[in-house]
């Protein structure tokens, strides 16, 4: 709890460089992968991540320091080289994209490990630390290091900034780019660059093997809160950001803990529990949407039992027992009984000692529910030509989703019929 | 004879994992492959953990559970949740994987596993990890076992469903129509993945195990057009591999499991730009003969 | 206009598919007679393939059922075949006619079981039939458009089956092909074997077949081309969509309906 505190009031300038580092950092992949998400290209972010370890080794071998300038620039020629492979093997063999990508994936780590290991083994003192790239430690973020990585995702977000229509439009619809003549070549080279740059500040705080995470996930999870994507890509940063923090706390906590994977931990979690419960599109919401659903259709149900039992003894307003609703319709006991609280509760009906009646509502529904399943059976007949003896069971679900909009012009293209297919009499107010 | 059993140890993996690797590539399921190697590390520490030992058994129940939850969790965030596939395979692995390092990180010490374990395995200790039975002989490199019964169980499992495999990666839903499980083959091929996975774990590491079950088919199928002799080239690509990783990694003192991916790399790039029917450079030749040959007058 | 067929070899009853919750076919209901070379058509989209696989119970039924030979398909697996779109398959897999024609018998063989003299003489016989016997060891990736919808039917002839579906197999062959196609079909049609075929070109309709489906996310007609191929019900089937029917089915989607209320 102390650490904690100590840590969230940010008194030490250390930790706030930390912090600032891996916000920025989260923040630049999540934006940039909101558009590699969109191309539906998500894994190649996962290409150029493992990529680059060889480019930071061998920049390492060359320059023989540690210095982030030279990493960097190893580490974003071998992770644009590794695209360039893709594209390559793609156009030119039969080999799909998915074996491209994790082909070159592979490979380009395996050199990369096989050099981090030769370093490792030569007995240069100089080497320790470099294999924080593999999972990263956001608390080795400060001084030059903060300078270097800090100024490139500055830069990755100007640019993202100032294009951002065009690689919306890249993103979307890049056919339509071409028509109006934008340069869509050239913008799907600055996305690629964009990508690696993304990547390249990222493995300092997450690392080369899971920063695909940092692209995919925040992405993932923010596209199932909103269609529109200015939002999609605010709440992406936002994500990013959140877990970025978190990571640095663990790194100041757990100094042993490679921060990469707490901080995917965190950014996953978050996805899993958007998947679950985002409106509209969660699972568990649309569950809960077909449920309430259920309680609709039922409840409609009931009120469609009672008009039915009012035209068959001309008596709307009788009042009606459980087992005369049993004998209209197949209920199950329980869900009825819920149903007819619910419509008691919401004035549809009235419950005395002898049963229960329609409110004056409560048969206005019905009676239109009525009207649009003998209306739709009509239509069914009319128009798709199916037999009067299959209708009924269609009419039963879509009596339910009519709106009033489509009432009025079904009425009006069957020319406000009297009886339907079975002639019954379709029932107008 | 130290380098005898590291090859051997490495072309026993590599062959089982070219193997499993041709169906994946045909059924564009190399990511698929990529996702189940990272994903199944939790359960292999969690197996760990419980049994307490290096023992076979429950690694391999631990891991293929974890790859079965796996292609499960990535066609139910697909379905269900409507995500598009490359970010449902993305999300399931990389949150999996995590995990698997955090477990060994928090049991480090409890466990005789690390992070550099994960990523490229210890063939250089098979010679020394031998195998003695409780009346004392030595049978040998314990590896060697384990990984040979991976390599028969998955050439079994290829006689066996020969047919199988070959229809319902050509056209599943041909295959679905005369009466052939798509859906169960399916599985069972992710469970021979997982298999494989598990067994060259130990030697090769999470990462370079997809190195060896991608690289070798891919190669391969540039080689042929021929599905029995794309097996075969594979196995043989595969031991190659080995062989020269070895020597790669020996000469240059690093990884060998790390030598062997990119000897396995440099022989695709080979094959790409040179091979026969299917290589870029003799490609560009052709359809430059062929341009000139339509230029001419009819 | 739905003409039922006395003595029916497929039936279809009530069927409606959904994909994602919207219907793409609705109430389909109709008979096709034994021995007939039947023809789907319709415009774009109008669910002309998804009505064969829904036969074949390759895609999920919303409601309605099918009978093949008055009995449930899987009772009659071996009597069935399927053509399938010529693109829903990679041709660069690494596969030689032989082979391709060679898996319409692995229905008939078991698992284990290796192809013996007998399914080889009947491949050897289907690749003849579609004119493919030269070209038995060439590989699939080297076939033109025309030769590889040659092979996807000898694959079909193998299982020597009772009804086959195609779907489009005349989607880019050159004539030639189309017009041996068609011969073969005939042929088969004699022998008292039962096609069933997605078509798109109105043109050789009338010409090809002896029964005609006509379609348009709800079924227009069927029956015997005779009765069928006329002006008004052509231009029911291609007149554009029931804009009602369309709305409707967008409300069943964007709602996440359940198709009926839970009754059990």
């Amino acid at each position: 709890m102390e650490d904690f505190l100590y840590f969230f009031s940010f008194q030490d300038p250390n930790i706030r460089y930390v912090v600032v580092g891996s916000v920025l950092l989260a923040i630049s992949a999540a934006i940039v992968g909101c558009f590699t998400f969109l191309k539906k290209r998500a894994l190649i972010g996962d290409a150029v991540a493992h990529s680059v370890l060889p480019g930071v080794c061998l920049a390492f071998v060359v320059s023989g320091t540690k210095n982030p300038i030279y990493l960097i620039i190893g580490a974003f020629i071998t992770g644009w080289l590794s695209l360039r492979f893709i594209d390559m093997i793609v156009r030119y063999s039969k080999l799909k994209e998915d074996t491209a990508i994790g082909l070159t994936l592979s490979v380009f780590f395996g050199l990369g490990i096989l050099i981090l290991t030769a370093i490792q083994h030569s007995g240069n003192a100089n080497q320790s630390g470099l294999d924080q790239f593999l999972f990263g430690k956001a608390a080795s973020l400060v001084g030059q290091d903060l300078i270097v990585f800090g100024s490139v995702s500055i830069i990755l977000l100007l640019v993202v900034g100032l294009l951002f229509k065009e690689l919306t439009l890249l993103a979307f619809d890049e056919q339509f780019g071409k028509a109006i003549g934008m340069p869509v070549k050239g913008l799907e080279l600055v996305l690629t660059t964009l990508t690696v740059l993304a990547v390249v500040t990222g493995i300092q705080a997450v690392g080369v093997v899971l920063m695909a995470a940092m692209l995919i996930t925040p992405a993932a999870a923010a596209r199932f809160w909103t269609d529109k994507l200015t939002t999609m890509v605010f709440l992406a940063a936002l994500f990013g950001a959140i877990s970025g923090v978190s990571g640095a706390y663990i790194s100041f906590v757990a100094p042993a803990m490679p921060t990469g994977p707490w901080i995917v931990l965190v950014i996953s979690f978050i996805a899993m529990s958007s998947f679950f419960i985002a409106p509209r599109k969660g699972i568990l919401y649309k569950q809960f949407q077909q449920r309430k659903y259920q309680k609709q259709i039922l409840e409609e149900n009931i009120l469609k039992a009672f008009f039915h039992l009012g035209e068959a003894d001309e008596q709307y307003y009788g009042h009606r027992k459980i087992s005369d609703l049993i004998s209209q319709r197949r209920f199950v006991m329980g869900r009825l009984k819920g149903g007819l609280q619910k419509l008691v509760r919401s004035g549809f009906l009235k419950q005395d000692r002898e049963g229960w009646v329609l409110t004056e509502e409560g048969k206005n529904k019905g009676q239109r529910i009525v009207k649009l399943h003998r209306l739709w059976e009509l239509y069914l007949t009319e128009y798709l030509r199916i037999a009067p003896d299959h209708v009924h069971d269609e009419a039963e679900t879509i009596e339910h989703i009519i709106t009033p909009e489509i009432e009025a012009r079904l009425e009006k293209k069957l020319n406000y019929p009297s009886v339907d297919p079975h002639n019954e009499t379709i029932p107008y107010r | 004879m130290e380098a005898i059993y590291i090859i051997l140890a490495g072309s026993l993996v590599a062959v089982s994992c070219g193997l499993v690797g041709s169906y994946l590539i045909l059924r564009k399921m190399a990511m698929v492959a990529d996702a189940i190697s990272h994903a199944v590390l939790p359960g292999i520490v969690i197996a760990f953990f419980i049994s307490g030992s290096r023992d076979s058994l429950p690694m391999l129940l631990g891991a293929g559970a974890l790859g079965i939850i796996t292609t499960f969790l990535i066609e139910f965030f697909h379905k269900k949740g409507n995500l598009q596939t490359d970010a449902s395979i993305g999300v399931t692995f990389t949150w999996l994987f995590a995990l698997g390092v955090i477990l060994i990180s928090t049991f480090a010490g409890k466990v005789d596993l690390d992070q550099d374990c994960v990523l490229y395995g210890e063939i250089a200790y098979v010679p020394i990890d031998l195998w003695i039975t409780d009346t004392g002989t030595i049978m040998g490199p314990r590896v060697l076992y384990i990984s040979g019964s991976v390599l028969l169980v998955v050439i079994a499992f290829i006689f066996i469903g020969y047919k199988e495999l070959f229809l319902t990666t050509f056209d599943p839903s041909y295959a679905a129509i005369i009466g052939i499980n798509t859906t169960l083959w399916h599985y069972l091929l992710m469970g021979a993945v997982s298999l494989t996975t598990v067994a060259s774990f130990e030697s090769v590491g999470a990462i370079l195990v997809v190195a060896l079950l991608i690289a070798p088919p891919a190669t391969a199928y540039l080689l042929t057009e021929d599905f029995k002799k794309m097996l075969i080239f594979t196995c043989i690509i595969g031991i190659i591999v080995s062989v020269l990783g070895y020597y790669l990694a020996s000469y240059i003192d690093g990884s060998i499991a790390g030598a062997m991916s990119t000897v396995a790399g440099l022989i695709f790039l080979v094959v790409f730009l040179f091979s026969p029917t299917q290589g870029v450079v003799f490609r560009n030749r052709r359809s430059k003969l062929s341009m000139t040959l339509n230029e001419e007058p009819i | 206009m739905n003409i039922h067929a006395e003595d029916p070899i497929i039936e279809v009853h009530d069927l409606t598919v959904s994909y994602s919750q919207k219907p793409v076919l609705w109430g389909i209901d109709l008979s096709l007679p034994k021995g007939s070379l039947v023809g789907i058509v319709g415009p774009n989209g109008a669910g002309k393939s998804t009505l064969i696989k829904a036969i074949m119970d390759l895609v999920p039924l919303s409601s309605g059922y099918v009978k093949l030979f008055d009995t449930q398909l899987d009772n009659v697996r071996e009597k069935i075949s399927y053509v399938p779109q010529r693109e829903s398959v990679d041709w660069d897999f690494p596969a030689s006619v032989y082979d391709v024609v060679m898996m319409g018998r692995y229905g008939k063989l078991g698992l284990f079981k290796r192809p013996r003299q007998a399914d080889r003489e009947v491949v050897q016989e289907s690749m003849r039939l579609v004119g493919m016997e030269a070209f038995k060891n060439r590989q699939i990736s080297q076939l033109s458009g025309g030769q590889q919808q040659r092979v996807f039917l000898a694959r079909a002839l193998a299982q020597q089956a009772e009804v086959y579906f195609m779907d489009e197999p005349f989607a880019g062959v050159d004539a030639a092909t189309e017009k041996a196609i068609v011969e073969l079909l005939r042929r088969m049609s004699k022998e008292g074997k039962t096609v069933v075929v997605v078509h798109h070109d109105l043109q050789s309709v009338a010409k090809y077949f002896d029964w005609l489906i006509l379609l348009n996310m709800r079924l227009v007609a069927s029956g015997p081309t005779v009765d069928v191929f006329k002006e008004e019900l052509l231009q029911e089937a291609y007149g554009g969509k029931l804009t009602i029917l369309s709305e409707v089915g967008d409300l069943l989607t964007k709602g996440r309906f359940p198709s009926r209320e839970k009754t059990v």
